[in-house]
């Protein structure tokens, strides 16, 4: 296929509350993608990275900061923004660049150092920031999610102990994972008995944010099998499509959603569109993905993506759940990384976090998380303002 | 509460009558509706309208989800001490066919809820400052 490129290494700085300086998680992921890879820093002729918002100037330039950061060598840089879709942003950069003949080898990475507490808006008076005016009103984060969770309960029957069973399924996978931040294993009981935060939400079953840094060495087909790398995952779709008028679903951080009362016009659910055009341009279907990553920003929300991503029909996403069907050794297992229940939240290295998981299960490399026989992966993530990507890496 | 006048938390969002409404505006070419009021640009992708009419939104809904607050938000928040847990409402208007958030009255948990409740819109206090008393929006079930 000639819209393909060759993932020939990946590599991730722990994630963790470290307090570094994120330039220092984003070098040790990228050094650790290219001892992976094989290939060389100078060959590297790209470097994209995915911006941080959190870290003044070096973070709205990621790609440039960490590409002197290993060593100004005369590459071109990138630096995409895309809330938690940055890392995809700065993949399908990356891939373009290759497959428009710009260069042969490109890396990507992103990493964040974020602050302690609550992410709180600017100060002042500002009814024109729907940020702001959330918060004044006492609509926090954890308010979004909880709204979807609980609509998954009035109409689908979900229960409290479906979305623990998803933090406990989670936990113990993620246990495994040397590169996830929390790494006890919980039980239902343990969820149970925290605190509640956001109706029917407990503080165990919504994530954290973390410090972390992930990187990726992409390269043309071409340059994989040159250098006896054929075999190695590919990314075959990268969808970062935005949403649809009208919204269907209320929005971090909008108040309302759109209105669908004009002639023509239908609503839209933006979660269930964004992976339409990765299995088009892979030229796949749900059925035949064999693991996927995606963004458990909360327990309840994980059920959501299944049925985004097709792989249940709405509503029967906690039946395939209670099934064991995304645990290991289920039909199709997801987040066997551990996802955000057990990694938090850095919001640039987080799309790119998803895909080094991919990579290494589709390697066989995934150790005590190994999905046996996987070739096909999908991701899905969700951020602020219209920004969400789904990637699709197959053998 | 004191005898301080009333004033909107956010000015012109929305009536201060007994029985408030909400103020969007509605674009004269396709008949979108916007909350918060849009008069610059149509974001139909079909329409490219500039004009717009200011109107009153449907006063009453039904619950499209809810959801609490058991913890003290950040600011510009201002929270009442001790914190008083409230509850939270997304209201689909039909007329409308959108979906507005907004805090429940007081008194009102999440077991009194459900999704395709009911509701209308009502104005209560959002907190208090040296001069007046900062009113908001508040949806209240109908059957209260």
């Amino acid at each position: 296929m000639s819209n393909e490129v060759a993932i020939l290494g990946a590599g991730m700085h722990p994630w963790g509350k470290w307090g570094h300086n994120f330039v220092q998680y984003g070098v040790a992921a990228a050094r650790e993608a290219l001892k992976d890879a094989a290939v060389p820093w100078q060959d590297v002729k790209f470097v994209s990275g995915g911006a941080t918002v959190r870290c003044g100037y070096p973070g709205y330039v990621a790609g440039a900061t960490f590409a002197q950061a290993l060593g100004w060598q005369g590459a071109e840089v990138n630096t995409s923004y895309a809330a938690c879709a940055s890392g995809s942003q700065a993949l399908a950069a990356a891939r373009n660049k290759i497959l428009a003949g710009g260069c042969d080898v490109a890396m990507v990475v992103g990493a964040d150092t974020t602050p302690k507490g609550f992410l709180a808006p600017a100060g002042g008076y500002r009814p024109e920031d729907p940020d702001w005016v959330r918060f004044y009103l006492g609509i926090t984060n954890p308010t979004y999610f909880a709204l979807y969770a609980r609509r998954r309960m009035d109409l689908y029957g979900d229960t409290l102990d479906d979305f623990a069973a998803v933090k406990v399924k989670n936990s113990l996978i993620g246990s495994k994972n040397p590169r996830a931040r929390y790494r006890k294993c919980f039980s239902a009981e343990d969820v149970a008995a925290s605190a509640m935060v956001a109706d029917p939400l407990r503080l165990m079953d919504i994530c954290a944010t973390s410090d972390g840094g992930a990187a990726l060495i992409v390269s043309s087909i071409e340059y994989a099998e040159r250098i006896g790398r054929g075999d190695a995952p590919r990314v075959a779709a990268i969808s970062t499509t935005t949403p649809t008028f009208a919204s269907s679903v209320v929005e971090m951080p909008d108040i309302a959603t759109d209105s669908a009362a004009a002639a023509g016009i239908e609503a839209h659910a933006f979660r269930s569109t964004l992976p339409l055009k990765a299995y088009e341009e892979a030229g796949i279907g749900p059925e035949d993905v064999d693991l996927a990553e995606v963004y458990d920003l909360s327990t309840a929300l994980e059920l959501d993506w299944i049925e985004d991503l097709q792989l249940a029909p709405r509503g029967e996403a906690a039946a395939l759940l209670r099934a064991g069907d995304t645990a290991i050794g289920g039909k199709i297992p997801v987040n066997v990384s551990g996802g955000l229940a057990c990694f938090g939240e850095a919001v640039p290295a987080q799309a790119l976090a998803q895909v080094c998981e991919l990579t290494w299960q589709l390697r066989g490399q995934a150790g005590d998380r190994q999905v046996e026989g996987a070739r096909v992966g999908i991701t899905a993530n969700q951020g602020l303002f219209g920004h969400g990507s789904s990637v699709i890496i197959k053998r | 509460m004191s005898d301080k006048p009333l004033a909107p938390a956010i000015d012109g969002w929305h009536t201060m009558e007994v029985k408030p409404h909400l103020i969007g505006t509605q674009c004269k070419e396709c008949g979108s509706y916007f909350f918060p009021k849009n008069n610059d640009y149509c974001r139909n992708p079909a329409c490219d309208s500039t004009d717009f009419r200011e109107v009153e939104l449907s006063r009453t809904g039904h619950i499209w989800s809810y959801t609490n607050a058991c913890y003290k938000p950040p600011a510009p928040f201002v929270a009442a001490e001790p914190f008083e847990p409230y509850s939270i409402a997304a209201v689909q208007l039909e007329a409308e066919q959108m979906v507005v958030l907004g805090q429940v009255i007081e008194g009102v948990s999440c077991e009194d809820l459900k999704v395709g409740m009911p509701v209308e819109l009502v104005l209560e206090p959002l907190h208090e400052t040296d001069d007046d008393i900062k009113m908001t929006w508040k949806w209240k079930p109908a059957a209260l």
